[in-house]
């Protein structure tokens, strides 16, 4: 399963490269609008990406009355990725969410360009999960000590998936006048720096906790989806990379389908958690 | 939009600007202001070039190498490919009686396209320096200004406005003319929508400048 990452695809303004996924994800919704932050927004960096759009989206209002039916119309399957400031939030739009025709619903408790949230992932996922019936992933930082105790923590509070992983924090500085690039300063780190990084959490999340997971983090190539699916995703997401190549989901596919092949794989999901080697670890249960 | 490989005719250089010229491949040219996403070797992100000359075989993309992606966009040689993604954006409204079109730099790019849709209407060149004033060879019927002079002291009364170039060159013609079509630049990643990079205040909002724009009907 290929999915695009939250924020790199605007289905709307680009319908026909959101059918060639398996799931549109939207972009972070918050209860409130918000504009995001100032210009410059985007910068270029060795191996990477940095951006500091800062959440901008129409808050759920008119997320629920204008974009989401207009989405739904388009055929697709839809994700809702869902961001707050407290675990209130998070549960408020999930309430919101419950009823409508979407597929799941994402929850961002790792972006890095707002204040982080003031409660814990588990005090998020739980209040989410307390709100809501749909499928519910929780989006992790990989800027934490342990990923495998967050992606614990999460999956007690009933999270029924993970996305692994958002962007790390850094800065770019003008050669000449040696001042931040972008606007608010620093921003988030996408792209192929991000790709060890992305399979590192995968790898840890999977052995912690045995839930599906969606690898996200600098994947290019075919080749670096099936590594994703080895280290124990089951589906993955395209991000940064669609900015260069929209026909990127048709390209992908096809070459993990030829690398898995090529590796004796009967299918790409035949190399799950191919990199652990022994047998996979029994799904943590919902505790509450 | 449509995206394809295409190959270098090659570079012809025009002041201390070069002319890539590419073979057209299935590329439609779109109308003129619309851009083009060209990937340069070697980077990560596609960098955003206006169409600067059009003909049945070749596309042709006036850039002012300023740092890597378009140094390297600047240094490809015949036979070498790359990626081209377009036309993209909404371009300049050619229902106009009177057109004038008024450029900065490297802002004249999209207009040797321009001015043979057109019919070759008078330009206003500004330029920094005489040898970046050789670029005005390539719009008909041009008047060249060299700083300290601008073009806003140049323009005339009685005409419709198409200007690009940079900022504050903008934002003077706008004040000037209220009624002028603005091709704006703000830094993107996509260029189709899908990254919010490009973010400028429109009416103001920001808003994606890719999408609603380049060209802008009031000041950004
Ligand atoms: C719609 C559109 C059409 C354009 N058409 C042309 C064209 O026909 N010919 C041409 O030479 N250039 C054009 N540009 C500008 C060009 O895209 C940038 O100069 C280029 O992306 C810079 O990349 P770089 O890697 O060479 O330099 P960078 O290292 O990215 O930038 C070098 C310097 O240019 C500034 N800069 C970078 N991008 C922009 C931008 N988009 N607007 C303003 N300043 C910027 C940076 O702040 C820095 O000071 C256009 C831009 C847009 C948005
Ligand atoms: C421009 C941009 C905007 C993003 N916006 C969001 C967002 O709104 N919500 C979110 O959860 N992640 C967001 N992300 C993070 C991506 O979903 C993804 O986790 C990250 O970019 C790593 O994947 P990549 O290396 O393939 O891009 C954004 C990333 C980029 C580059
Ligand atoms: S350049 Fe990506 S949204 Fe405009």
């Amino acid at each position: 399963m290929i999915l695009n990452a939250s924020g790199c695809l605007d289905a709307l303004t680009a319908p026909e490269v959101a059918h060639t996924l398996d799931v549109f994800v939207t972009k972070t919704v918050t209860p409130l609008p918000r504009e995001g932050n100032q210009p410059v927004r985007i910068a270029e960096t060795d191996f990477g990406m940095l951006n500091s759009i800062g959440l901008a989206n129409p808050g759920i209002d008119r997320f629920v009355a204008d974009t989401l039916p207009r989405l739904l119309d388009l055929g697709v399957s839809v994700w809702v990725s869902v961001g707050g400031f407290a675990a209130h939030e998070y549960a408020e739009i999930c309430a919101r969410l419950d009823h409508e025709p979407i597929a799941a619903i994402e929850l961002n408790v790792s972006c890095p360009n707002v204040s982080s949230p003031e409660e814990e992932v588990e005090q998020i996922v739980a209040a989410a999960r307390a709100a809501t019936t749909k499928t519910l992933y929780a989006k992790l930082s990989p800027s934490v000590p342990d990923v495998g105790a967050a992606a614990v923590a999460a999956a007690r509070a009933g999270a029924d998936g993970l996305t692994l992983v958002n962007t790390i924090r850094g800065l770019a500085l003008d050669e000449l006048t040696l001042e931040p690039k972008l606007g608010p300063g620093v921003g988030g780190l996408s792209g192929p720096a991000l790709r060890p990084i992305a399979l590192a959490a995968v790898f840890a999340a999977y052995r912690a906790t045995g839930l599906p997971i969606v690898g996200v983090g600098g994947v290019e190539t075919g080749a670096h989806g099936l590594e994703l699916i080895a280290a124990g995703a089951s589906a993955f997401a395209l991000g940064t990379v669609l900015f260069a190549d929209p026909e990127a989901p048709v390209r992908v596919r096809e070459e993990l389908e030829r690398e898995a092949s090529a590796r004796g794989f009967a299918t790409p999901l035949a190399a799950y958690a191919a990199a652990h080697g022994g047998p996979p670890p029994t799904p943590l249960r919902r505790v509450a | 939009m449509r995206r394809e490989l295409l190959d270098v005719v090659r570079v012809d250089e025009v002041g201390p600007y070069r002319l890539l010229r590419l073979k057209r491949g299935r590329l439609e040219s779109g109308a003129p202001g619309q851009f083009f996403m060209l990937s340069p070797p070697g980077r990560l992100l596609p960098r955003p070039m206006s169409l600067s000359l059009a003909t049945r075989t070749e596309l042709g993309f006036l850039i002012d190498p300023v740092g890597p992606g378009t140094k390297a966009l600047t240094t490809l040689v015949r036979g070498e490919r790359l990626h081209v993604l377009g036309p993209l954006g909404n371009g300049f409204r050619l229902d106009v009686a009177r057109p004038l079109l008024v450029g900065g730099g490297i802002g004249l790019a999209p207009f040797p396209y321009l001015s043979e849709r057109l019919g070759r209407p008078p330009a206003v060149l500004g330029f920094r320096s005489q040898e970046h004033a050789e670029a005005a060879a390539l719009v008909p019927n041009a008047e060249v200004v060299v700083e300290p002079r601008l073009v806003t002291e140049a323009l005339r009364p009685g005409h419709d406005v198409l200007a690009c170039g940079p900022e504050p060159m903008l934002r003077a013609v706008a004040e000037l003319d209220p009624g002028a079509q603005l091709a704006w630049e703000a830094p993107m990643a996509c260029g189709y929508g899908a990254c919010y990079g490009c973010a400028v205040e429109i009416g103001g909002e920001l808003k994606r400048l890719c999408v609603e724009g380049p060209v802008l009907e009031r000041a950004a």
